[in-house]
């Protein structure tokens, strides 16, 4: 069964159309990459499936049900920025879920289930290579130990999907490039489900199985916030680095297109840049991803 | 030659322009005592320091002949009893509807208007009230530094607490907090070292409170004993009692600010990066 269905969904802030007509059905699994142009919606999405802003029209299902109207536990989410707690060191931050687990009343823990969480938090702190800033703060991070520690606390608590918006736009190439190992590893061993907001193409062809490109279609110029933007292009995009998947397939295997080879992926950057109905600002959106990177 | 904006005392040299104006002010009165003295070696408006000297030694080293206290350590005793109680109640009323305010709409919409409204009553103006609904004793003293400060220590809270970024809370929330988990494990630590600095602002404001209230109805205390001696004009008692206030002030306030850095490191690296 689909983990989320989007029915005919819109999303209106007063007169202005920010999304129109999103029809899609996502399986668990997959790695879900979204670019498009400034201000046409991409966050605005985001906070719809994790439950901070509402829906206009249509439905959004998760698992068949309505979507719960606020956030929780089994969303997960890293932003681009304020992703942990400043008064927390690195392991109090990764501990934190667990200790509001197990002790609903003072949310901390003592004694012997405090051993085990700290344990379980070195553990997931090790996996995402903070081994050695287990007791800093995060104003003591740089931006890249920050956004892992973001991710690593929110893994923690085993969230069935992730949401990831722009997680690593101030970063530089290299630690990128490091990051991005880091989600791909993650993602398989935790068999998530992740939705993640990209301005950098490349990246979003890397990383995902499937690659949307919100973007709008109809155009009044008289009325500028007349329509919205749809998913304009829903590409199954493999990834270039195919030993990952070798090493161990995702659980939604059978349903990802196996990695493309590198011909035919050439072909998929091809189409974006040329067979679109409004190339202008598709091949303004690529150039200001590539600018990105 | 560098423009003087650019140009920055060494460590010595703002030591001692720092100490310069007490310096200043300690030659100045000195001049003038002494030249009031010449004329009138009674006068009684600036006395000489060893007029100070003889009234600390009154004041403080000497049983009192009626009651066999010392009557400074008396005072200061127990005006700084009154006023940390009122500190500290104050401080935890704030804490407690602070944050209750700002994290809870439904806490927000009736209180935040109604807590505005009362701190809009200026507290010297109920004083007479204080005294009759809390009789003469100490509860009226440390009631006024209450009504006095508690207000604009609820409005600060509030308002820290509306800024912790919405993010935070978004994040607690998938991390499976509720809304009690999260004021004890977000919003609170992080609104500790923010009130302490906004009780150290509004210390001014309750000493003020402390002696206003202590000249009207008290039997000891700082404020009372400035007021009382002041019908015998002792400006040798008024004048270093004034210098010994101050100089409690000043400690309370760096306590405070010590108390802040060592709990809250985090806090004060943050505001550092935040100005640099
Ligand atoms: N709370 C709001 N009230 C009114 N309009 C809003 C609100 N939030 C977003 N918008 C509008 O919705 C549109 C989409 O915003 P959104 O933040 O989703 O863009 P985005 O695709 O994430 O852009 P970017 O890539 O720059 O982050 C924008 O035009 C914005 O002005
Ligand atoms: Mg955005």
């Amino acid at each position: 069964m689909a983990l989320i269905e989007i029915r005919n969904l819109w999303k209106e802030y007063g007169q202005q159309v920010v999304l129109e007509q999103l029809n899609k059905t996502v399986g668990e699994g997959e790695f879900i990459t979204i670019v498009g142009a400034s201000g046409c919606g991409k966050t605005t999405f985001l906070k719809m499936l994790l439950g901070t802003e509402s829906v206009s029209r249509g439905q959004l299902l998760l698992d068949g049900k309505p979507l719960p109207g606020e956030p929780g536990p089994e969303r997960g989410i890293v932003f681009q920025r304020y992703s942990v707690f400043p008064h927390l060191s690195v392991l109090g931050n990764v501990m934190l879920s667990l200790e509001l687990e197990k002790s609903p009343l003072l949310g901390r823990l003592f004694g012997g289930a405090r051993k085990t969480a700290e344990k379980l938090a070195k553990e997931m702190i090790d996996a995402v290579g903070l081994g050695q800033a287990m007791h800093k703060y995060p104003h003591e991070l740089s931006g890249g130990m920050q956004q892992r520690l973001a991710l690593a606390q929110s893994l923690i608590k085993r969230p069935r999907i992730l949401l990831l918006d722009e997680p690593f736009g101030a970063l530089d190439p290299g630690i990128r490039a490091d990051m991005h190992q880091l989600v791909l590893s993650l993602w398989q061993e935790h068999k998530l489900t992740v939705f993640m907001i990209t301005h950098d193409i490349k990246e979003g062809f890397y990383l995902g199985t499937r690659l949307w490109v919100f973007d709008k279609c109809r155009f009044d110029p008289q009325a500028p916030n007349a329509y919205g933007a749809q998913i304009t292009y829903d590409l199954p995009v493999g990834q270039t680095d195919g030993h990952l998947l070798k090493k161990s397939p995702p659980r939604a295997a059978e349903k990802v297109p196996p990695p493309l080879p590198d011909k035919y992926r050439r072909n998929l950057w091809n189409q974006v840049f040329t067979n679109i109905p409004c190339p202008a600002r598709v091949i303004g959106l690529c150039v200001c991803g590539v600018g990105f990177v | 030659m560098k423009k003087l904006i650019n140009r920055v005392p060494g460590r010595t040299a703002r030591w001692i322009l720092g100490v310069l104006p007490f310096v200043l002010c300690l030659v100045l009165y000195l001049a003038a005592s002494n030249a009031r003295l010449a004329e009138n070696e009674n006068d009684k408006l600036l006395p000489s320091f060893s007029s100070f000297a003889g009234a600390i030694e009154r004041m403080a080293f000497t049983p009192d002949k009626r009651s066999g206290n010392y009557l400074l350590w008396q005072d200061t005793a127990s005006s700084l009893w009154r006023l940390s109680l009122g500190l500290g109640l104050s401080a935890l009323l704030a804490l407690v509807i602070g944050i209750l305010n700002g994290a809870i709409p439904y806490m927000r919409a009736p209180l935040s208007p109604f807590i505005t409204a009362i701190s809009l009553i200026p507290p010297m103006a109920i004083l007479p009230i204080l005294f009759i609904v809390f009789g003469l004793g100490e509860l009226a003293k440390v009631m006024l530094i209450v009504i006095g400060i508690a207000p604009f220590l609820i409005r600060d809270v509030q308002q820290r607490a509306l800024e912790i970024p919405a993010e935070q809370l978004i994040k607690a929330q998938t991390l499976g907090a509720n809304t009690w988990q999260i004021i004890v494990r977000v919003l609170f630590p992080q609104i500790m070292p923010r009130l302490l600095a906004s009780v150290r602002l509004s210390l001014g404001a309750a000493w003020l409170f402390l002696i206003a209230a202590e000249a009207i109805a008290a039997t000891e205390g700082l404020g009372y004993r400035i007021f009382l001696v002041r019908r015998y004009l002792a400006m040798d008692v008024i004048l270093p009692y004034v210098v010994w206030i101050t100089l409690l002030a000043f400690l309370l306030d760096y306590v405070l600010r010590k108390i802040s850095r060592m709990c809250y490191p985090w806090f004060h690296a943050q505001i550092q990066t935040a100005e640099n």
